[in-house]
């Protein structure tokens, strides 16, 4: 355990040691808060809410996130120094968690500075402050999610543009299966326990079930098992291709 | 030790490692020598843990490489090919973090850092990102990466590419001082790098090892063992290769630019016997030398007639 925290924050701190990070964040926040206010609508609804910017996220994040993962092993294996991380006393899933652990933290940090919106509906209007604590807790967890299947793909690929690509469709695909346009194209043919089966696959329907207020430990077990699942496939795909 | 039995690597179709059986005790350096893609990295990174034996074993001081890779790991210090750092990160938070990782603590840890900062001259650049830093100092990093925790197995890809001549000597006596109480494998391509810092070198080429000794018996397998030179003027050349050739125990004479060098059959001794001649023709000989044979020559020779796969 001590491996991955010191694998953590190596990565971490090489985010800061680059301008990525600090253009990251600056995105990040320029388009939270753009989403937020004009395509959102957060003063024409009236509501003292954090909806539309819980709302829009996932869009947001599908776009980010891929960003941010595709460098996790694509840049290591271009270097070189995934032969000298590797062969440093650590096992094949320390390396990984850690990498991944502080990639989370970072979207987490960039995450947590969207806290003036919070500030302004508090500012404005009496919301449900649990409400909003379970939506943040919500993107975290999906921003988990997206960054475990980049982290994958990174390791599939040592082409950082490759990696971006695959990681937005395959996050787009994980998101769209729940969109109720899409689920409507099933009903129509498949039987209902597809239908539901394919939703209940979306990182959507468990976001909506989050930030809509309630932490249900399903929707929680079910992000924590793709990101289980996701790294125990990039530790896989690491070892097979480490080496190309 | 380093112990490997019938170590195999293929990649599809491809065996770049073929059958490798060896044992590196205490106190050998071991030069890896053949031309590229001769299988010599493949090797180091099997035993270094990074790559997967397709069959065979590998085992550091006991540590089976595939079983408990850890452990094995914990005891190599390892220099990829090419000395790969994190190029964001100074020398000094590089050296740190592997500390960490590899778990030196106390003081320690501050006399290792102190020691290998010391030792490849690295306090000059230590806070600066390694990425801008020349490929020598580059190199030196990953040099004081791979000795800091003092480890009992020393595995360095091709430690002086890239260096200057003056860095080159610097990095071989820091082999060599290493040397005594060490387990070290060096790959290279630098012929006279084997002569300069290892007792033992093996040429490998396809995968497979062609010739393991020590430099100085795979010297004596050059047909110019032993051969000696005579710096002679031009009018009497033709003359004294003629009369050198009579002498018992010349297989033959060869003209160059600047006089003769006539090589023995065998062991036979015929420095003397030329010595005598030389003298009581009245040759103007300006130079006599005894030539030990080149290691080039040799692996030219091993590898190249070699390569179909006979072992030697």
């Amino acid at each position: 355990m001590n491996h991955t925290l010191t694998i953590m924050r190596r990565e971490l701190a090489s985010y800061f040691a680059t301008p990525v990070a600090y253009v990251f964040i600056i995105i990040f926040l320029v388009l939270a808060g753009w989403f937020t206010f004009y395509i959102g609508g957060f003063y024409e609804r009236g509501q003292a809410d954090l909806a539309p910017f819980f709302s829009y996220l996932p869009w947001l994040y599908l776009f980010l996130i891929p960003a941010i993962s595709m460098r996790l092993w694509a840049e290591e294996r271009r270097s070189g120094t995934v032969e000298l991380l590797l062969t440093l006393p650590v096992t094949m899933f320390e390396a990984v968690l850690g990498k991944f652990l502080a990639a989370w933290l970072f979207t987490g940090i960039a995450l947590a500075l969207t806290f003036p919106l919070w500030l302004t509906v508090n500012y404005l209007g009496e919301p449900d402050n649990g409400a909003i604590l379970a939506g943040y807790v919500g993107s975290f967890l999906l921003a988990g999610g997206f960054l475990a299947i980049g982290a994958c793909v990174s390791a599939a690929t040592r082409n950082q543009v490759v990696a971006f690509i695959l990681t937005v469709v395959i996050c787009f695909l994980f998101l769209l299966s729940g969109h109720p346009g899409v689920l409507a194209g099933f009903s129509a043919w498949a039987p209902d326990i597809l239908v539901s089966a394919i939703a209940s696959l979306s990182f959507l329907t468990h976001f909506d079930a989050i930030s809509k207020g309630v932490i249900d430990l399903r929707d929680i077990v079910y992000f924590a098992l793709v990101i289980g699942f996701f790294l125990v496939a990039n530790a896989i795909i690491l070892d097979l291709r480490k080496a190309e | 030790m380093i112990e490997t039995e019938a170590l195999t690597k293929s990649y599809g179709s491809l065996t770049a490692v073929d059958n490798l059986t060896f044992t590196v005790t205490a106190g050998q350096v071991l030069g890896f020598l053949g031309p590229n893609g001769a299988g010599k990295s493949t090797t180091m990174k099997m035993l270094a843990g990074f790559l997967t034996p397709s069959s065979g074993k590998a085992s550091i001081c006991g540590f089976d490489v595939e079983a408990e890779p850890v452990e094995a790991k914990k005891r190599i210090g390892y220099l990829p090919e090419g000395a790969p750092a994190y190029g964001e990160m100074t020398p000094a938070g590089f050296l740190e973090f592997v500390a960490d990782i590899r778990e030196l603590e106390g003081p320690h840890r501050a006399q290792r850092l102190d020691e290998v900062i010391q030792r490849l001259h690295l306090d000059r650049v230590l806070h600066q990102p390694i990425e801008t830093l020349s490929k020598g100092y580059k190199r030196r990093v990953g040099l004081a990466q791979a000795i800091l925790h003092d480890p009992r197995v020393l595995i360095l890809d091709e430690p002086t590419d890239g260096l200057d001549p003056n860095q080159k000597h610097e990095v071989r006596g820091l082999i060599r001082e290493m040397a005594a109480d060490k387990i070290i494998v060096v790959s290279t391509h630098i012929l006279e790098e084997v002569h300069a810092v290892c007792n033992r070198a093996i040429i490998i080429a396809g995968g497979r090892i062609l010739a393991d000794d020590t430099p100085a018996a795979l010297e004596a397998r050059s047909p110019r063992h032993r051969a000696i030179r005579l710096a002679l003027p031009e009018p009497v050349r033709a003359a004294a290769a003629e009369a050198v050739g009579q002498i018992d125990g010349v297989a033959s004479v060869e003209q160059q630019d600047d006089g003769l060098v006539v090589v023995p059959a065998g062991d036979a001794v015929i420095l003397p016997e030329i010595g005598r001649v030389a003298l009581s023709q009245g040759w103007d000989v300006s130079e006599l030398q005894v030539q030990t044979g080149q290691l080039d020559e040799v692996f030219r020779q091993i590898t190249t007639s070699d390569a179909t796969g006979v072992r030697a």
